[in-house]
């Protein structure tokens, strides 16, 4: 009896006390930064990220460190404010925006893979990552008239070039009770298809009456989506809060 | 003399002695077989066969039901994270078990060097290792795309240096192309013995072949939609020009399978829905069952599929069963008698507007009887008992009265009345009908099926005839011969119970999608047959779209799993009084709608695996 619960409080020790040697430190220097174009952040679908799924973002970048051999990819989910931030060790990193992450091109070597930018991570770091879109939206308005979401929005076609620019698809409207309202998230939307749209630089959208919120509450979030054709990722414009 | 005698004893004890050395520690073990032994004892090479068909590789099979409810088919009541991701993974359903090819190649070179198996042994057991091969690469290929063709086994020189071993991928085409190339070559070796479920046979060998042959078709064919998901190099993509050579393969082996006379659709219980489901319950003689992983009771084999599905109201272990709903999206996918599709008749308009039915089950009598085969609908009957599915009571005034535990009793107007079923539904409530439905395909209705220790011996149908009618079907529709089409259609529709037979110009793309999804639904097709079709990220497209109005589209979105509640008008007096009324129901548990990504079509390819052979190129979109 006695000798097992010896047994047992050396066991407790050994937990107790664990392996200093094996101890790293942990990774200290923040990364962070947007995705901008011309300095204005590109808006995105906000992520739902389940545990232990790391491919699970809408929009990722894939940061490589140099310094070992075995390589494998650390991602970087964009929030969709377009703002990312990342817990990195220091060191010598690549960034690369992989293949069809994004509404936006991204610059490819002559082997057709995405290029890579140097990252070195010294100390904490914030850098704005310029892409290039396919669209930017401007001067979104969202406005409440009866409880009829109304939206207007002004298309700027960014790429122009027949090889690489792409027709929209559909101008969307959503309308959520909460700030994390696009696609996936919405009580309500309008949709308005891109043939449909007459004039890109005055786009109007303007959703069906919002049913009863549950419980009650006296404002929305909305913001509006532009789906570009053969592009998954759709860009939104800054969620507004609507009074009711 | 006592020394003469002691003398010749001792000399004696020295000339006998001790073995030479080598000799004395080279004793026969008892325990373990070594490789030559195997291979001279058919029994033997059939065990290492069993092994190797035990680990077929399968996505969806009743001992691995959870992700049933990963799409559209099924609620997970229980598992309710199904419903809360957004997104796929791109590494949901990868596979890169060359570990297992390897074994497969060894198995086939060792069969083929064998020198004391007589030659009609070593060609069946050979041409069995090559069916297992051609069915690993058929999987790989349907979840990566294009992957390196290993078809000897490869061995380290210890060299230090093992970059020589190092495979590119093989094209897409190329891996099809090779599937159904060994197929072809072993068709004829392999027995025709329809009888022998587990093993490989000619029928099988068709039935695989037709398979590989009409989703390389239909990559081919609907890749186009998809410009996106394909490399350079064809790792991933078919070229369109090749789908018409695929579906005419595809056609022209089903055609020789179905005309072998070897297997039949299985039409033997009066009751249709029972026959239905007897399809997967019957191992007796079962003329339509082509290949499955086999079950036995009380051989260690078994599988909890009853044990976790069996309806709550008749549970015979405690808190088990439920887990897996089917959906409200699934059920009324199903057609109507008259061969049209509608939403379920469940109300005038508004949901408060109800259809009264005196017995739950009339909601879903003018229905394709594969429904209730695959699905227990609320008043059912399973393993002899009523399921007893309802969310509630209508009282007099409109309002609903429910409870919160299986079967709870209430006082209404002083009189205690049962307000909930004792299977639910019961929101948030693990194991109830949250879906409103039970699961039927697969469910074993044998007592004791649902205790923890006797548990379920139903096969998994891996290949069935049904199938290989359908596949002929929409290969037949593909290749312009509508009316070849509407004939096997016509078939597996008959022997459901639809009596109105298709016109060849109602035989649409449309209608090939549906007749596969009711048929084989929960039979590991769903997710491969969106994704040849390149429709999976047109039906999960991450809209928060409604639940469908037209059931019998292809292209209609189905992101979230709708259920259907029952609910019983408690109105003593009244002319409802006892009938029953249906609300459609979006779980508070599913929050998210499902998108699938370009870049699900084809698995992610580990960095790990990218590492270990930089010839290997990604998959695109990811």
């Amino acid at each position: 009896m006695k000798i097992s619960i010896i047994y047992l409080f050396l066991l407790l020790l050994v937990g107790l006390t664990g392996c200093e040697l094996d101890n790293f430190e942990p990774p200290k220097s923040t990364f962070e930064g947007r995705l901008v174009y011309q300095g204005e952040p590109l808006l995105i679908q906000s992520a739902n990220v389940a545990v232990a799924n790391n491919s699970d973002f809408p929009v990722f970048l894939e940061l490589w460190q140099k310094a070992y051999n075995n390589r494998s990819s650390i991602r970087i989910p964009i929030k969709q404010d377009g703002t990312f931030s990342s817990l990195l060790f220091d060191g010598d990193y690549k960034l690369i925006v992989p293949n069809g992450q994004g509404p936006f091109l991204w610059k490819r070597t002559a082997a057709n893979t995405p290029d890579s930018l140097d990252i070195k991570i010294q100390g904490s770091k914030t850098m704005d990552i310029e892409v290039m879109p396919y669209y930017m939206l401007r001067n979104p308005k969202i406005s409440n008239n009866a409880r009829k979401i109304t939206g207007t929005v002004s298309l700027e076609k960014v790429i122009t070039d027949a090889a690489n620019g792409k027709t929209v698809e559909r101008v969307s409207l959503y309308v959520n009770k909460t700030q994390f309202v696009d696609a996936g998230n919405s009580l309500n939307k309008a949709d308005l298809a891109g043939a449909d749209i007459k004039d890109l630089a005055n786009v109007t959208l303007t959703t069906g009456e919002l049913p009863a919120l549950v419980p009650s509450q006296g404002y929305v979030f909305a913001r509006i989506g532009l789906k570009i054709t053969g592009v998954e990722d759709m860009i939104y414009t800054p969620v507004q809060k609507i009074t009711l | 003399m006592k020394k003469t005698i002691l003398s010749l004893v001792a000399l004696f004890s020295l000339t006998t002695g001790c073995k030479d050395d080598a000799e004395f520690l080279n004793i026969k073990s008892t325990n373990i077989l070594l490789v030559d032994e195997v291979y001279s004892d058919p029994r033997l090479v059939l065990s290492a066969a069993t092994d190797l068909y035990n680990r077929i590789p399968d996505l969806v099979e009743p001992a691995n039901f959870g992700i049933m409810a990963s799409f559209d088919e099924a609620f997970a009541s229980g598992d309710y994270g199904r419903h809360q991701n957004r997104e796929y993974s791109y590494d949901d359903w990868s596979l890169w078990d060359y570990g297992y090819i390897r074994e497969i190649n060894l198995f086939i070179e060792r069969v083929n060097a064998a020198t004391r198996l007589s030659a009609a042994d070593k060609a069946r057991f050979a041409a069995e290792g090559r069916f297992l091969r051609a069915n690993a690469y058929f999987e790989l290929v349907k979840r990566m795309g294009g992957v390196p063709l290993v078809t000897e086994s490869l061995t380290y020189d210890y060299s230090g240096d093992a970059s020589y071993l190092r495979k590119p991928r093989a094209k897409e085409s190329e891996v099809y192309d090779f599937v159904i190339s060994e197929l072809e070559a072993i068709k004829s070796i392999l027995p025709k013995t329809p009888n022998e479920k587990s093993r490989a046979t000619y029928g099988l060998a068709l039935a695989s072949k037709v398979r590989a042959a009409l989703y390389a078709g239909s990559i081919a064919k609907y890749g186009v939609n998809t410009p996106t998901v394909s490399l350079p190099n064809g790792e991933v993509g078919i070229p369109a020009t090749k789908a018409t050579a695929y579906f005419q393969t595809a056609l022209t082996s089903a055609q020789e399978l179905i005309t072998s006379g070897q297997y039949s659709l299985y039409q033997k219980a009066p009751d249709l829905s029972t026959n239905f489901a007897n399809i997967f319950l019957d191992k007796a003689n079962n003329p339509e069952v082509i290949f499955v992983e086999d079950y036995k009771l009380q051989s260690g084999k078994i599988h909890s599929f009853a044990l976790d599905n069996q309806p709550r109201a008749i549970t015979e272990e405690g808190e088990r069963g439920g887990r897996l709903n089917p959906s409200l999206n699934l059920v009324q996918s199903f057609e109507k008698l008259d061969n049209s599709f509608a939403p379920l008749a469940i109300n005038k308009g508004t949901p408060n507007d109800y259809i009264y039915y005196d017995k739950p089950e009339d909601l879903f009598a003018d229905r394709d009887p594969r429904l209730q085969g695959t699905v227990l609908v609320p008043g059912a009957i399973f393993k002899n008992r009523p399921i007893d599915i309802f969310a509630g009571l209508v009282l007099a005034n409109g309002s609903i009265l429910s409870g919160d535990q299986l079967g709870q009793l209430k006082p209404v107007n002083g009189v205690s009345v049962q307000v909930v079923g004792l299977s639910g539904p019961i929101e948030g409530y693990d194991g109830s009908a949250q879906g409103g439905f039970y699961m039927r395909k697969y469910n074993d209705p044998v007592t004791g099926s649902g205790q923890i220790g006797t548990q379920s011996e139903v096969w998994n149908v891996r290949y069935r005839y049904a199938e290989v009618l359908l596949n002929a079907a929409e290969a037949a529709f593909e290749l312009g011969q509508s009316a070849v089409a509407a004939g096997y259609l016509k078939l597996v529709r008959d022997r459901a119970g639809l009596t109105k037979a298709l016109t060849p110009g109602e035989v649409t793309f449309d209608r090939i999608v549906h007749e596969r999804k009711v048929e084989l639904a929960y039979e590991n097709h769903l997710l491969w047959d969106m994704k040849r079709w390149r429709l999976a990220h047109v039906v999960w497209d991450g809209s928060n779209s409604d639940l469908t109005t037209q059931p019998g589209k292809a292209t209609e979105p189905s992101t979230r799993v709708y259920s259907l509640w029952p609910y019983k008008v408690y109105n003593p007096g009244g002319a409802n009084h006892n009938k029953w009324v249906f609300r459609k129901v979006l779980s508070g548990r599913v929050t998210q709608s499902h998108v699938f990504r370009l870049g699900n079509y084809y698995s992610r390819i580990t960095d790990a695996i990218i590492n270990n052979n930089p010839t290997i190129v990604r998959n695109p979109n990811q």
